[in-house]
């Protein structure tokens, strides 16, 4: 056994849990990854200070910056409010990435088909086809976890990879631009199937509003009917939502399959806005970030917009260190794994409080057992 | 299919089934100590990119295996101090950690990204690589693979025939009682945790260094969540891991045997295989709740503390 000259702090559990640090810990979570930063910068030969207006200023300090913040977020808002009623009922779906790519990959194969023609509807319907490609996606693991047992978390992470290889052969295959020298991507769309720009000068599309739309209906919802409130009740105690007499199994397929139909709306709006084709590179990772995002956000809308926010501006902040400072891409993704592991921690401060006590001195199995903490 | 064909498609599959082995041996000792760590993409990850760093830097295969498995020790550390330390959800935890794993990994891979690096040579055994058709397979790989099944079996034993090994199941099975026996359970449950780490680091470390050595963003490709499927798979017993194993293995090699087979298809409909291949599995496992009730360890993935 190794004494330390000082004594850790020990957890106690508090009587109840604390709203105060509920709310606190996201904050304490980004001035941890903040202060991280900083070391990250000075360990890359940086000026700290320099890295991280670089990262999180210098992005966003013109108003095009700001609309690309705007476009950036839209996608992990859909996702992260989809995933908050799937989280709020523990629902461990994982899978809103392969939702986006499939919203994405039958969002362009209808965009494809009908872009020929005038008006408004080919646009509905490249969006309409890809929140279904998404919403029948995500029932997928709703059959499977409902009628044979199958542990979502698995299942969903499985089927983000076969998204992932049906986009890869359709910009390989059928979805191919015949005129584009064979590079693994579609026709550019036509004017009728582009999502129309919001803000003049701007590449700041109407698929940000629809974000703000769906957040908004789920927030409604969660808060305000008694879906909201059975989704919360199966989600704290499964058991209690049974003897209630809820339908846990509707419960399911609801949480699952709105949430598939937003990440699939997601996929549509970024092919039909911001990128304009099918590519390869539909995503870099919004489902995934989208999971960092609703946990951040408490599972709640307000929350879920800030921290649809922030999650953007790391992917900007990752670019521009990339572009400024020669720093690689992939310091935002550092960045947004270090969040949440922050968060993690900074959580049990909702159920825990942090004492400083003396150990005891007696009693050497009990104390053997502490020590294992 | 003639002979040649066979063999080559056996001897592929024993070696795209040797990182799964490993990562599911290492998982399979921690869930028999009731943690789930999901983290395990993230833990291979760290694996591949220091095992190939610190190959490619000191000309040593064997260091390179090394800091390969301590880079997994100290992720795994990472999910202990949360999970086990803070208490923390272990689902949660776990998908943080294969989050930051692969941010991570990326970031300090990135200027080592399609550097070419000299992997290990498979070692011929005399005389039993010469069997038809399962010699090259098995008695013609290199050291990592041999070592896997050496794992193997020592686990196995480990839980077979050792007092240790029953001190893991027990605290697995119910940490509470363990604990009133005087069990060290979050001691235990540390240990187990920083085996599976070493383990899935080492995992990590086949790909970057033996599978196909180069490193490259993201190149477990699933490969960690496979593994945790090949634990429910292998019902938590030893001796089913190398079996699923394997059967994981050739459902990812099936291009190889689609194209000795000439059958023309897209690589990237049959890069689907082995994951549809594990939903499939999963499913059918799983429809018969009671078995994996039976099976699973009792307080899996439940976070115990003796103070309350």
């Amino acid at each position: 056994m190794i004494t330390l000259p000082f004594s850790l702090p020990q957890l106690e559990r508090r009587q109840q849990d604390s709203n105060l640090f509920r709310y606190l810990s996201p904050v304490l979570a980004i001035a941890l990854t903040l202060l991280s930063g900083a070391l990250i910068f000075l360990w890359q030969g940086q000026d700290p200070v320099e890295g991280l207006y670089t990262f999180f200023i210098l992005p966003i300090n013109d108003s095009y910056g700001l609309a690309e913040l705007c476009i950036k977020a839209a996608p992990m808002l859909l996702c992260a409010t989809g995933l908050a009623l799937c989280f709020r009922a523990n629902i461990w779906n994982i899978g809103a990435e392969g939702q986006l790519l499939m919203g994405a990959l039958f969002g362009s194969w209808a965009a494809l088909q009908v872009m020929d023609n005038e008006g408004t509807w080919p646009l509905a319907v490249a969006l309409f086809s890809g929140s279904v490609a998404g919403l029948l996606w995500a029932g997928i693991p709703a059959v499977l976890r409902n009628h044979f047992n199958t542990n979502e978390i698995l299942t969903t992470i499985m089927l983000n990879y076969v998204a992932l290889n049906l986009l890869l052969w359709a910009v390989h295959g059928p979805l191919k631009d015949p005129d584009g020298f064979n590079f693994p991507e579609s026709a550019l769309f036509e004017a009728s199937v582009t999502l129309p720009v919001i803000l003049e000068g701007t590449r700041l599309h109407i698929g940000a509003l629809f974000a703000l739309l769906a957040v908004s209906v789920v927030w409604v919802l969660l808060s305000r009917t008694f879906i909201g409130f059975q989704l919360k009740v199966i989600g704290m105690d499964a058991s209690a939502g049974r003897f209630a007499g809820y339908k846990e199994k509707a419960l399911v397929y609801f949480a699952l399959l709105t949430c598939g139909t937003l990440a699939g709306l997601a996929g549509a709006s970024e092919v039909t806005g911001p990128i304009g084709q099918l590519v390869p590179s539909v995503s870099p990772g919004y489902g995934y970030a989208a999971i960092i995002v609703a946990f951040l956000g408490r599972l709640h809308p307000v929350g879920i917009v800030l921290a649809s926010l922030l999650m953007a501006l790391v992917y900007m902040g990752g670019e521009m260190g990339q572009i400024n400072l020669g720093l690689p891409l992939a310091l935002g993704s550092l960045f947004q794994g270090m969040l949440l592991f922050y968060l993690l921690m900074s959580d049990v401060l909702i159920s825990y409080r942090l004492v400083w006590k003396k150990r005891p001195q007696t009693n050497t199995q009990h104390s053997a057992v502490q020590e294992g903490v | 299919m003639d002979i040649e064909l066979i063999t080559n498609i056996l001897f592929a599959m024993v070696r795209s089934g040797t990182p799964l082995l490993l990562v599911a041996l290492g998982e399979v000792v921690c869930e028999k100590s009731g943690v789930l760590n999901l983290g395990q993409e993230g833990m291979m990850l760290m694996g591949a990119v220091t095992g190939f760093i610190v190959a490619l830097t000191t000309g040593s295969l064997a260091l390179g295996v090394l800091a390969a498995m301590l880079a997994g020790v100290l992720m795994s550390a990472l999910f202990g101090m949360i999970a086990l330390g803070l208490r923390a959800n272990q689902v949660a935890t776990g998908l943080a950690l294969t989050i930051f794993g692969a941010g991570l990994s990326a970031f300090i891979g990135a200027d080592f990204v399609g550097k070419p690096l000299v992997g290990f040579a498979p070692i011929a055994i005399p005389v039993l690589s010469d069997i038809p058709v399962i010699g090259p397979a098995l008695f013609q790989q290199d050291i990592l693979v041999y070592l896997s099944l050496v794992l193997l079996v020592l686990v196995w034993l480990f839980f077979r025939v050792t007092r240790a090994g029953l001190i893991v199941k027990a605290i697995g099975e119910n940490p509470w009682s363990a604990v009133t026996l005087g069990l060290p359970v979050l001691r235990v449950r540390w240990l187990a945790v920083a085996f599976g780490g070493a383990l899935a680091g080492m995992g990590g470390a086949y790909l970057s260094l033996a599978y196909t050595p180069l490193w490259a963003e993201g190149m477990t490709a699933g490969r960690g969540w496979i593994a945790l499927s090949l634990v429910v798979f292998a019902s938590w017993r030893i001796g089913r891991i190398l079996l699923g194993a394997w059967l994981f293995g050739l459902a990812s090699i099936l291009h190889l045997v689609f194209q000795g087979m000439g059958v023309d298809m897209s690589s990237n409909l049959l890069a689907t295989l082995p994951y549809l291949a594990t939903i499939v599995v999963l499913v059918i496992l799983s429809s018969k709740q009671s078995r994996i009730r039976l099976m699973a360890p009792m307080s899996l993935g439940k976070p115990f503390h003796p103070a309350g």
